[in-house]
């Protein structure tokens, strides 16, 4: 079996303050620390986990700068047989669409029976790339799969709906999966690992590599575009408690005293 | 001013009629300036359904057929592309929910529009259709434009962030029956829809919850989240992190892919406030967050917030609670 999985390199902002930059149109980037897109991280452990159980290879893909090639060597630490490096400065500032695109070019030429994203990533958040790629490829997709079996060239899929509920559906193959969080225990990638895996040569394809007019992704073939970024107001709404912790729970059980918490 | 004609696809889960197609159809009114404001809804045996929305809709388009009995993104696809072939929308507003999220950009890439997702707000610009969003988590947001095409927009529009009028503007609406052609079978084969086991507890009687989110970072810290919520008279819910890490059963997730709640008192412990953990919480409870992020969201919807160590905090509130309590 053929798997592909397209995987990108984000910033985690979970415990950051962001700032904006001076364009008004990304955020500083100079403190941030880089690593793999969380959802990815879950989509390569369920390609390799495939691959395991039924054979075949994994192959890693992500369109970026030559920092991001750090998640494929992750990618090919955690059991990824290749990796593919898109890369061109036409790609730069692509939206989900562009991004959708130039995936496509890239995956189109070569055998495919399962095509796994991360359900979003954690910095644009938007969730287009999977559908999109999906629709471009011609291929049967679902989103936001919480477990993935593959039988023959049948691929059984639970997925989050609405409610709470989740849904198990079946898809011929090829098809293409778009993956939440907690749909297995990604493995530990360690140092040794990485290593291991540091002196594989990586293909790099660029736009003209994939046949890819540049004018149809970047910024200038962008459907969407970034006016500005902003900062939401702070705590807007909410008592912001001061002083010691004492001090801030003894006002927090008040407030739960008088919201009849206690 | 030119008046332009919204699409709107009005959700049901479990039969019923989502918050969000009176927000939306609310929202499509506005940015229509006075053009027509189309609805499109699916299923198996609607009913009165149709008929109810021509009080908020000009034309209410009913796609009811069998093979619609299990919503199916692919197959919702394909009909709302045919329609907005047929209709031409201006723009095609979609509920940003998971069942969006699965049908929105595969409709896209089929109908060629641009597509914004998970939009906060909308606005008819003479560039295009612009819209606010949330980047990074929640923590910054965008303007976006998406660039005038002669296809028209499409944008999924997150549950809960548009208001609905207050009564339905009496649109004396008409009911559209169309038809389902029998291309839709070979897409996906329903297989169950699982309905989450409910546990020992039923977080969704709750009166108070304290629930703990990716904060606590390892498995035994979740006994100080235990303690406290005993001592409290409380049950304990969690966001996805911990379900993730299969810390707790998912019937404790409160959140868009978990329960829904109405507690009266909320105390969020190092859960930073996603849109998908906040869209489980109704009722308007009153919600305590403890953050040790000061630009963790949770702080822009909570009544009262403590950005401090929930390590030191939860066991002082505990102890605190027990003295009262004697």
């Amino acid at each position: 079996m053929e798997i592909i999985v397209c995987i990108k390199r984000v910033p985690d902002v979970s415990e950051v303050e962001v700032e904006i930059d001076r364009t008004g149109q990304g955020i500083e980037e100079t403190d941030l620390v880089y690593g793999i897109n969380e959802w990815d991280n879950f989509a390569i452990e369920a390609a390799v986990q495939l691959k395991e159980t039924h054979g075949g290879r994994v192959t890693a893909i992500t369109v970026g700068g030559e920092d991001d090639e750090e998640v494929l060597r992750r990618a090919m630490a955690m059991g990824a047989d290749e990796a593919l490096h898109l890369k061109d400065p036409a790609f730069e500032n692509s939206d989900g669409y562009g991004i959708a695109t130039i995936l496509h070019k890239a995956i189109t030429a070569r055998p495919h029976d399962l095509v796994l994203t991360g359900a979003i990533s954690g910095d644009v958040g938007s969730g287009h790339v999977g559908g999109m790629l999906a629709a471009k490829l011609g291929i049967r997709q679902v989103a936001l799969a919480t477990d993935l079996t593959v039988e023959r060239s049948r691929a059984t899929v639970r997925h989050e709906v609405e409610g709470g509920l989740e849904r198990v559906v079946e898809l011929d193959l090829p098809a293409l999966v778009t993956v939440q969080t907690g749909i297995n225990e990604p493995r530990y990638v360690s140092i040794r690992g990485i290593r291991k895996v540091s002196g594989m040569e990586i293909p790099v394809a660029s736009a003209s590599d994939l046949g890819l007019d540049p004018a149809t992704v970047g910024r200038e073939g962008a459907r969407v575009i970034t006016e500005e970024l902003f900062l939401p107001p702070r705590g807007e709404g909410a008592e912001m408690l001061e002083g010691d912790d004492e001090e801030m729970v003894d006002t927090l059980i008040e407030r739960l005293r008088e919201h009849g918490g206690l | 001013m030119s008046t332009r004609t919204i699409l709107v696809l009005v959700e049901r889960t479990k039969g019923q009629l989502e918050d969000s197609a009176l927000e939306l159809a609310s929202e499509a009114r506005r940015l229509s300036g006075g053009g027509p404001v189309h609805a499109a809804v699916t299923g198996n045996g609607l009913g009165d359904l149709p008929g109810r929305l021509t009080e908020w809709f000009d034309q209410v388009h009913v796609f009811d057929d069998l093979q619609l009995n299990e919503p199916d993104g692919e197959a919702t696809a394909e009909l709302l592309f045919a329609l907005i072939d047929r209709e031409r929308p201006w723009a095609t507003l979609i509920p940003h929910t998971n069942n969006g999220m699965d049908l929105a950009p595969v409709l896209a890439v089929k109908a060629d529009c641009p597509l914004i997702a998970d939009c906060l707000s909308l606005a008819a610009t003479e560039e295009g259709l612009s819209a606010v969003r949330t980047v990074y988590g929640g923590k910054v947001h965008a303007r976006v434009t998406a660039r005038a095409t002669d296809k028209g927009f499409i944008a999924t529009v997150r549950p809960g962030s548009c208001a609905a009028d207050p009564t339905a503007p009496g649109a004396g609406g008409t009911v559209v029956p169309e038809t389902v052609s029998e291309l839709l079978v070979p897409h996906r084969r329903f297989v169950e829809t699982l309905i989450p086991e409910a546990g020992a507890v039923d977080i969704t009687q709750a009166e108070v919850l304290v629930a703990v989110g990716r904060g606590i970072e390892e498995e035994e810290n979740l006994e100080i989240i235990k303690s406290l919520a005993e001592a409290l008279g409380a049950e304990v819910a969690c966001s996805r992190p911990v379900v993730d890490k299969n810390w707790l059963p998912k019937n404790h997730q409160v959140g868009t892919s978990g329960l829904t709640v109405k507690p009266r008192i909320y105390i969020a412990a190092g859960i930073s406030g996603s849109f998908q953990h906040m869209g489980g919480l109704k009722g308007g409870p009153f919600i305590a967050a403890i953050n040790k992020d000061p630009a963790a969201p949770i702080f822009g919807v909570a009544d009262v917030g403590i950005v401090g160590d929930l390590f030191d905090i939860i066991p002082l509130l505990e102890e605190k609670i027990r003295e009262l309590k004697g």
